[in-house]
């Protein structure tokens, strides 16, 4: 395998409802925005491209990539799908980065999206739970909040994780994306404020859900040579990692956690793990991309961390996922303030502040989640903190991190199903 | 009848546009699940080669790959987790609010998921004990199978 360089990318504004375009024009506006940031890099070098969008009952227009490879006039240059639920955008991003690093391609386009107006909330979140076993899961209420709920019960019952602890990140997050002109639902919350918001299945209220998007993100990836001739700050992918679970949560073992370098099986001698408390996936994922990165400590290593929050209860079990802490300790971490912005005021006492800031950008939480866009999303945030142009691309430096060196970004495909980690770093 | 185009807006131009479907949809080799539940038994799986038992069934052991056999679960188990759902999919919108459980089982390796009915929703707790209910008229679902407190039986 070669190194692979990401050169670019782009983002629409993520929206309740995009009705004046489609999917086609949403891509297209923003392939033309990295085209513009990358002027040196003319349409001719791009050697083909990967598509991602999670549903067809969304889209309802079967090989809709198609249309996009022809709206970008792409053709008749190489191009695919990838679809994995939530974690589609992470896949398509890996994808693109195996076209790369195996030499087939100079330069490959990711490109993703969601159109997820056209059907009313609940009919949505009927298609999305569709994404659960449709013998044993879905007839019974399929209701993906309803499963995340059941998980974070496990999580509070296993380690003592509390609702403030959780709304704590719905503070985080929404609060941070005050600075992203990019997201759907930027606001300042205070803890009580999530709690007396709807209740949506217990514990989760609505904010601490993410919400449904029309949206659309591309990433361009290069080889070293290319990168070096047409961008002045290249990002070296240096890590990616990828892993899966059982369909249902019931399936789920209860046996040894995958330990980290930087943990012993000692730490964990009583927890039957992943249960339905945390995301083996997720671990797994981490473990690889880590390996490949040459990461020992990722709390001392990263600069940052844009990771899929489509719970506030699923940021917290991914710290532990990712070893940011160890398992059970994500609801502390967060109250620690290490996940949050330094310079940001937020309401709260945060005694470490800042230390590793967790989705800068707002995450799915504030940025909205249009699935196949998502997780390409993170990548193009990823992107601009490490060129240290977030000023540049969001109008505001607020949300700049001082001196990024490496992120990661985490993508999460339904219950913990697919998830992908990959690692970045600055020129 | 023909009722005509549903318009929701001219710029852009926003329409109806209806669609639905049936499926002939064959539980296939998950068939004596469904067939049993009509007999007021819960069947789940045992590995015929490491002995691995499945709650929920599987034809083939997800650990050595080896097939299962049936097994008759206890109709009583343990609420593993829990949550009430005041909002759904659109089609369970109407059943809300209703309460989601994953039950565990003596001398089952993994866990069920679902509903408990006849307990107040505030009154669930992880380790509650549970027993299973059958639909008197079944609709070869999963659903023709749900919880109620063990205390209560």
């Amino acid at each position: 395998m070669r190194p692979v360089y990401m050169v670019g990318g782009g983002i629409t504004k993520f929206a309740k409802a995009h009705p004046e375009k489609d999917f086609r024009l949403m891509v297209k506006e923003a392939y033309d925005y990295t085209l513009h940031d990358v002027p040196r890099l003319s349409k001719d070098m791009i050697d083909g491209a990967v598509g991602s969008y999670f549903s067809d009952h969304f889209t309802r227009q079967l090989k809709a990539a198609s249309m996009v490879q022809d709206y970008l006039g792409l053709c008749p240059k190489p191009s695919k799908r990838v679809e994995g639920g939530g974690a589609t955008g992470g896949l398509c991003f890996q994808s693109a980065w195996e076209a790369v690093a195996s030499g087939r391609m100079n330069c490959c386009l990711a490109f993703g999206f969601e159109t997820m107006s056209r059907v009313n909330t609940w009919k949505g979140n009927e298609f999305i739970a569709l994404a659960s076993d449709t013998n044993f899961d879905f007839p019974v209420g399929g209701f993906y909040s309803g499963y995340y709920a059941m998980m974070v019960q496990r999580h509070m019952y296993e380690f003592g994780t509390t609702v403030e602890q959780m709304a704590m990140v719905s503070v985080k997050n929404h609060a941070n994306a005050l600075h992203n002109p990019y997201a759907q639902k930027a606001k300042r919350l205070t803890i009580k404020q999530v709690r007396e918001s709807p209740m949506v299945a217990t514990p989760l209220t609505m904010e601490d859900i993410c919400t449904m998007s029309d949206g659309a993100a591309v990433c361009l990836l290069a080889s070293e040579e290319l990168a070096g001739k047409v961008c002045d700050r290249p990002v070296k992918i240096t890590g990616v990692g990828s892993g899966s679970d059982a369909m249902r949560m019931a399936d789920r073992p209860h046996g040894k956690v995958i330990l980290l370098p930087h943990e012993r099986e000692s730490d964990y001698q009583h927890l039957k793990y992943p249960g339905v408390h945390s995301f083996r996936g997720g671990r797994m994922a981490a473990k690889l991309a880590y390996e490949m990165a040459g990461i020992r400590n990722p709390l001392e290593e990263l600069s940052f961390v844009e990771l899929h929050d489509a719970y506030t209860s699923s940021e917290i079990q991914t710290y532990e996922d990712l070893g940011l802490c160890r398992y059970g300790e994500g609801g502390r971490f967060v109250e620690s303030g290490i996940p949050f912005l330094p310079g940001l005021d937020y309401g709260l006492e945060l005694p470490k502040q800042g230390r590793l800031p967790v989705n800068p950008s707002g995450g799915l939480l504030a940025c909205g989640h249009p699935v196949g866009a998502t997780g390409l999303m993170q990548a193009v945030f990823a992107f601009w903190q490490l060129q240290g142009t977030i000023g540049k691309h969001l109008n505001d430096e607020r949300l700049q991190v001082r001196n990024a060196k490496r992120g990661l970004i985490h993508s999460h495909a339904g219950t913990g199903t697919y998830i992908t980690a990959s690692i970045l770093e600055a020129p | 009848m023909d009722k005509g185009t549903v318009l929701y807006g001219v710029d852009p131009l926003i329409l109806l546009d209806h669609y639905e479907i049936d499926y002939h949809h064959s539980y296939a080799q998950d068939s004596p699940f469904f067939v049993g539940l009509t007999k007021g038994q819960l069947l789940g799986s045992r590995c015929t080669a490491c002995g691995y038992t499945y709650a929920t069934p599987r034809a083939h052991c997800m650990g050595c790959g080896a097939a299962t056999s049936w097994l008759a679960l206890p109709l009583t188990g343990l609420v593993h987790t829990f949550t009430t759902c005041h909002y759904g999919g659109e089609v369970f919108l109407k059943e809300t609010p209703f309460t989601l459980i994953l039950v565990e089982f003596d001398g089952a390796d993994t866990l069920f998921l679902s509903r408990i009915k006849g307990i107040r929703p505030d009154a669930v707790r992880i380790g509650l004990p549970v027993v299973a209910r059958f639909a008197k008229a079944p609709a070869f679902k999963v659903t023709d199978v749900w919880f109620e407190p063990a205390d209560q039986a």
